[in-house]
């Protein structure tokens, strides 16, 4: 990939220092116009470092600290250049990469300091770990996510039907049987309340049939086949009548027939 | 009870769960009269019975679930109307490393990734339910430490943390041509990211 793409007529794919940057690190050739998508690609300062050093094949454990950091600048500048928000993140490394590689290059005092810790671990057990996580990052997003590579099975027809229909019992309606029929005691009650409503009905029903025959026996106008009820309204109703003076009820002695005429008629 | 009567009932309990069914959720079934053992057998039957079909009996951390098999992922994803998000690596790293070095503090995560990480991937990840605060660390700022959470497991088809894939060693260097003699590392030979 290194060595494609002459780049002789290129625009330049950025500014160094001022002077148009014709070709990018050599090791990281990347097409120009997906220079930036790439640049932007890298999580940060490590995840850069880890793609520069398995990029050269280089030792992690061994990192030759010179090249390293060179390439780590030319990217950080061509960032720079192509005007990407640079994190301060960036910056920070370029300044640890360079601090490193010049406790490298003094001299060591033979002996004394021999337990000296390598200048590159922290730098090192930093990018192993981060590797890891880059790692697990990647299986995690492979596996199989609910919602995205299986779906939870629930059988929707079954449920609706339980929604819709509430479990119902025999011993459920024999209760609500008995509670009707005790409603219905209550409207039958209410019944007779309004039969009272009905009186007046009775009363005109009374007056018609006095028309007829202008003399009745009182027990005439009972009807007990149509009930206790209808017998009481008629019994109000007489009186009713009695009250407003519209008949005459008489008797000629104790426990003899009682009469009911209009009253009008005996005058 | 008939172990296959049992079984049909255990089927029709967990096909018509909108959510994992636990074992003692299950027990309930069956007024407690069957013991976890028996159950988790009759379960293991089950799973069984259905190892043919696109459909499939997992267990999962928050219980047992009838769930579609990974590999008719791209019929299912024809029917929804919405493609499922793809995470960013800013957000799947931070979730690898709240899942495999919990509890931690955004401090913890920053330092592994070595860039800052923002409140919109945490708010990200705890909108989805993966993760939350599970307490703070006695430092100054007391930062929020956070874990994952039982959804994540179950979201993931996990059991425990414990089968998340484990932390790979990874190769000192990648070998892709014979490289020059290097002299060996005087230091971290193992490095301390355990």
């Amino acid at each position: 990939m290194s060595d494609a793409a002459p780049l002789a007529d290129a625009a330049p794919v950025a500014r160094l220092y001022g002077e148009p940057l014709i070709e990018i690190p050599r090791d990281l050739y990347i097409p120009p116009d997906a220079l930036e998508v790439i640049l932007e690609a890298f999580e940060g300062p490590l995840d850069l470092l880890l793609y520069l050093i398995r990029r050269e094949n280089l030792d992690i454990l061994d990192i030759p600290m010179a090249p390293l950091t060179r390439q780590y600048l030319e990217y950080v500048e061509a960032m720079r250049a192509k005007n990407l928000e640079l994190a301060a993140e960036y910056l920070v490394m370029a300044a640890t990469l360079m601090e490193i590689k010049s406790r490298l290059l003094l001299p060591k005092p033979p002996v004394a300091e021999a337990t000296e810790e390598d200048p590159r671990a922290e730098l090192m057990r930093r990018l192993l770990e981060y590797e890891r996580i880059k790692k697990a990052a990647q299986q995690l997003e492979a596996m199989p996510q609910l919602g995205r590579d299986v779906l939870a099975v629930s059988v929707w027809v079954e449920r609706v039907v339980t929604e819709q229909l509430p479990g119902v019992e025999l011993r459920d309606l024999a209760e609500a049987w008995r509670s009707l029929l005790h409603r219905a005691r209550l409207s039958a009650h209410h019944r007779v309340s309004r039969e009272q409503l009905s009186v007046r009905e009775h009363m005109s029903g009374i007056l018609r049939r006095l028309q007829e025959r202008r003399v009745l026996e009182f027990a005439e106008l009972f009807d007990p086949v149509q009930g206790v009820a209808v017998l009481v309204v008629t019994l109000l109703a007489v009186l009713e009548l009695a009250r407003e003076s519209l008949l005459e009820l008489t008797q000629s002695e104790s426990f003899a027939p009682i009469y009911v005429k209009l009253a009008h008629a005996s005058h | 009870m008939h172990p296959t009567e049992a079984k049909r009932i255990l089927e029709a309990a967990l096909l018509a769960a909108q959510e994992p069914l636990s074992l003692p959720v299950l027990r309930q079934l069956f007024d407690d009269q069957l013991g976890a053992d028996t159950l988790k057998k009759l379960l293991a039957e089950l799973r069984e019975e259905w190892s043919d079909r696109a459909v499939e009996l997992a267990s999962v951390a928050s219980g047992w679930r009838f769930q579609t098999r990974p590999e008719f992922r791209a019929f299912a994803e024809k029917l929804q109307p919405e493609k499922p998000p793809r995470y960013s690596r800013a957000v799947l790293e931070t979730l690898a490393i709240i899942a495999y070095r919990q509890p931690v503090t955004r401090g913890d995560i920053e330092e592994i990734r070595g860039v800052g990480v923002s409140t919109q991937i945490i708010q990200t990840l705890e909108a989805r339910g993966w993760i939350d605060v599970v307490g703070h660390r006695e430092t100054p700022g007391r930062p929020a430490l956070y874990a994952t959470t039982r959804t994540f497991l179950d979201d993931l088809g996990l059991r425990s943390l414990q089968e998340l894939p484990p932390l790979e060693e990874i190769a000192k260097t990648v070998q892709l041509e014979p490289a020059p003699a290097t002299p060996a590392p005087e230091a971290a030979n193992e490095p301390a990211a355990g």
